[in-house]
């Protein structure tokens, strides 16, 4: 059957298989064009100080490698952030994104073959990546800003062992509850501003018939995480920050009776079939739904409220406005009284495997507020916990919410706290219990079992 | 010989008939084709229905199954718009480029080795001989995993990673074991009376190599050509490790891997994506087909 050569069938197949990937070549060269006319950039053309990158002498021509889980479409506006810094220096920044990062880098830095600068997702790969040996302390010029710009936790996240490492980059907050303002406008709901108040609403739009809250928590084989960030938005809130930094650094066992409050508090809503799952279906469809998924019925109007990091605003169509005034916003995951602001979050951490003079520089950028400003003008969809960005320069309404939140004086931001345990944990027992736990184990034997996967030293 | 008559005539039944046509006979019966078909269906099904997605809005492929697509057709061209438009930060075609010049050389070098070595194996007479083809049979058990590290470690030491060179190297080494037990079957079969006819008429093994075997050997590297480019245009690993260095290197599966975004927020485009990468493999397969199966068969079942 295969041996007769040529059949008229498989020519036709061919001559269609051909026909398209000439039409795809054809189309490709279309968009090679199209890149041409689109050369010049607002960021390079806002001029930044030039004489400040003097000190680290004459760099023209060099190059500095930087390698981050950031990939398309977040990467255009990190490049276009780089540019000033470029014309200034005459450095060429090479930047290569990679969604399997976090194993990558690892192979790459036992091989000897690292970037000159990584952008670092989580404090607990930093350590690891320093226990290498590869990476190097950072210069002095950028723990000053680092001090001058950041918080004393931020810097402390890119701290190990005592010394200095990584200086915070971007950042996200977790603590967030996205809603529909019309929805909330048309029914006269109120933005709740403290638990109680958020339990009340809850009841109140579950009154009406329709499920308030909805939730998904697939994610291939980090499925389970965002009940983690539910989890810990809770230890936050029902037992403080300094038990929370207890919990995260093993001083209080996962099975405790914070730990297990916590876990009682998300019940209450994610495991309540008055609350969940909202145009989805029952309690163990979360567990079903992918986490881009979870929130989009608040669009349909299925949904009212969904728990979600600040970066899910990329999951809503392009067309959908989200605004204050818009179809969706989102509002601050209330604290237990209106006074204590407790903020989960995460961000990047920039750590360097080379001292020269240019990857210097590009470190002392990146901890410039002059970079954050320049990177909040061309990008959408980000923060940074720097004091010195400029809220006009943020472009997107959420973007604006989360560094207001994060500029808050009385905000207690803390790291999410699945990046800090070991990995035993953070990225395996936490996410496969909290996904048993949503279909059907109990509390007890959830927490029991995180306790047991935690390392013994 | 006694003296029994030749009366009695058992043998004469009729030739009981070859496995093959035994397996012919079974292979076209109606209930086979039947099976064939429904597999078939099975194994296309997800295929077309990724097909239809590609051409399905951003929304409706989130929010629905490909299948909802007979009782609402809406049909777009954005998703392969959006996979060609440097805008959005993602052109394949750069990386189609890069996957191409990966796959050539990383087809063409282990054959060239391995139908050299698997000569020598098939038809030269040398001390160790068996040993040494035995450790390449066995090299096929190692995977290649656990040689990511020290490999990478090399390149890296003879200043080499950021180009196409590991990457070439690297899916050479792993192609070459069983490139050369399959070409060495395939020339073992080869009847011994044609390589001595050649000697006698004076051919050294150069042109033995050249004039008699490449010629027959023709479906049995058009074959492994196949499995090769096919293991290489589709591989992800190898290119994840050695491709480090930026986009000048990294081949169209990497810039698949990244096209759903940082947070997978933009997975509707993964089917267009994979369309664009699957038009490469399918045209070589039906250029190669006939090829395909014949030489497989030739080269790894005696007899």
């Amino acid at each position: 059957m295969f041996g007769q050569s040529g059949s008229s069938r498989s020519r036709v197949a061919l001559a269609g298989a051909l026909g398209v990937g000439l039409v795809l070549s054809l189309a490709a060269c279309g968009g090679d064009k199209k890149d041409d006319s689109s050369g010049s950039t607002d960021a390079a053309s806002a001029g930044i100080d030039c004489a400040q990158f003097s000190q680290f002498g004459d760099l023209k021509g060099k190059t500095v490698s930087v390698y981050t889980g950031i990939v398309t479409p977040e990467d255009t506006p990190h490049k276009k952030s780089y540019e000033a810094f470029e014309k200034c220096t005459g450095v060429t920044v090479k930047y290569e994104g990679d969604k399997s990062f976090e194993t990558q880098i690892l192979v790459r830095a036992k091989a000897g073959n690292p970037p000159d600068i990584a952008y670092v997702p989580q404090p607990g790969l930093l350590k690891q990546l320093v226990d290498t040996g590869k990476a190097v302390e950072a210069p002095k010029e950028v723990s000053d800003n680092t001090d001058k710009w950041f918080g004393k936790d931020w810097k402390s996240y890119g701290t190990v062992n005592g010394k200095f490492y990584a200086a915070p980059l971007g950042a996200n907050v977790k603590s967030l509850v996205w809603y529909s303002p019309k929805e909330f406008k048309d029914k006269g709901y109120t933005i709740p501003t403290t638990l109680d108040e958020l339990k009340q609403l809850s009841d109140k739009i579950a009154a009406t018939g329709s499920k308030p809250w909805c939730a998904g928590i697939g994610s291939g084989d980090a499925t389970g995480w965002p009940v983690t960030d539910w989890v810990e938005d809770f230890m936050l809130r029902v037992n403080g920050v300094d038990a929370y930094d207890k919990w995260v650094s093993h001083e209080i066992p996962f099975n405790g009776p914070e730990s297990t409050a916590a876990w009682n508090a998300v019940g209450d809503y994610l495991k309540n079939d008055k609350f969940v799952n909202g145009g989805i279906g029952d309690v163990k469809s979360i567990a079903a739904t992918s986490f881009q998924d979870g929130g989009l019925n608040i669009l349909e109007g299925t949904c009212s409220l969904h728990r979600q990091a600040s970066f899910y605003a990329a999951n809503f169509p392009k067309a959908t406005k989200i605004a204050e005034d818009g179809d969706i916003y989102a509002f601050y995951l209330p604290g237990k009284d209106a006074s204590s602001k407790p903020v989960l979050g995460g961000g990047e951490f920039v750590v360097a495997f080379a001292d020269r003079p240019e990857v210097k520089a590009f470190q002392y950028y990146l901890s410039t507020e002059i970079w954050a400003n320049q990177k909040a003008k061309a990008s959408s969809g980000w923060v940074s916990a720097n004091k010195g960005l400029n809220i006009e320069n943020l472009t997107n309404p959420i973007d604006v919410l989360s560094a207001k939140i994060l500029q808050d004086p009385n905000a207690q931001f803390r790291f999410d706290g699945s990046d800090m345990m070991p990995a035993a944990v953070g990225s395996n027992a936490f996410w496969k219990q909290a996904t048993a736990w949503i279909t059907g184990q109990d509390t007890a034997t959830t927490v029991n079992n995180i306790e047991a996967a935690w390392p013994k030293k | 010989m006694t003296a029994t008559p030749v009366a009695t005539t058992p043998e004469l039944k009729a030739p009981a008939p070859s496995a093959s046509a035994i397996a012919k006979k079974r292979l076209s019966s109606p209930w086979a084709s039947l099976v064939a078909i429904v597999v078939a269906v099975l194994w296309t099904l997800p295929t077309f229905g990724l097909l239809l997605s590609s051409f399905r809005p951003e929304m409706d492929i989130k929010r629905t199954g490909w299948w909802t697509f007979f009782s609402d057709p809406q049909v777009t061209l954005d998703n392969y718009r959006a996979v060609f438009d440097e805008e959005t930060g993602v052109n394949l075609a750069d990386f189609f480029v890069n996957s191409l010049t990966i796959c050539i050389p990383a087809v063409l070098i282990p054959i060239a080795l391995a139908a050299l070595g698997a000569y020598a194996f098939a038809w030269i007479n040398f001390r160790g001989k068996n040993i040494l083809f035995l450790a390449i049979f066995a090299l096929q058990i190692v995977p290649l995993q656990v040689t990511l590290i020290p490999l990478l470690t090399i390149f890296v030491k003879i200043d080499i990673s950021g180009t196409f060179w590991p990457l070439w190297l690297a899916h050479s080494t792993f192609a070459l074991p069983l490139a050369i037990y399959l070409l060495h079957n395939f020339m073992k079969e080869i009847p011994a009376g044609l390589i001595e006819a050649a000697r006698i008429d004076g051919a050294g093994h150069v042109s033995i190599f050249f004039r008699v075997m490449l010629p027959l050997l023709i479906p049995a590297l058009a074959a492994f050509g196949i499995f090769q480019f096919l293991w290489v245009w589709n591989d992800l690993l190898v290119a994840l490790v050695f491709a480090g260095g930026g986009d000048e290197v990294a081949p169209i599966t990497l810039q698949l891997a990244n096209i759903t975004g940082t947070r997978g927020t933009a997975w509707h485009l993964l089917a267009s994506g994979t369309f664009v990468s699957i038009i490469v493999p399918v045209t070589v397969f039906l250029l190669l087909q006939r090829y395909f199966v014949r030489g497989l068969l030739a080269g790894s079942v005696k007899g």
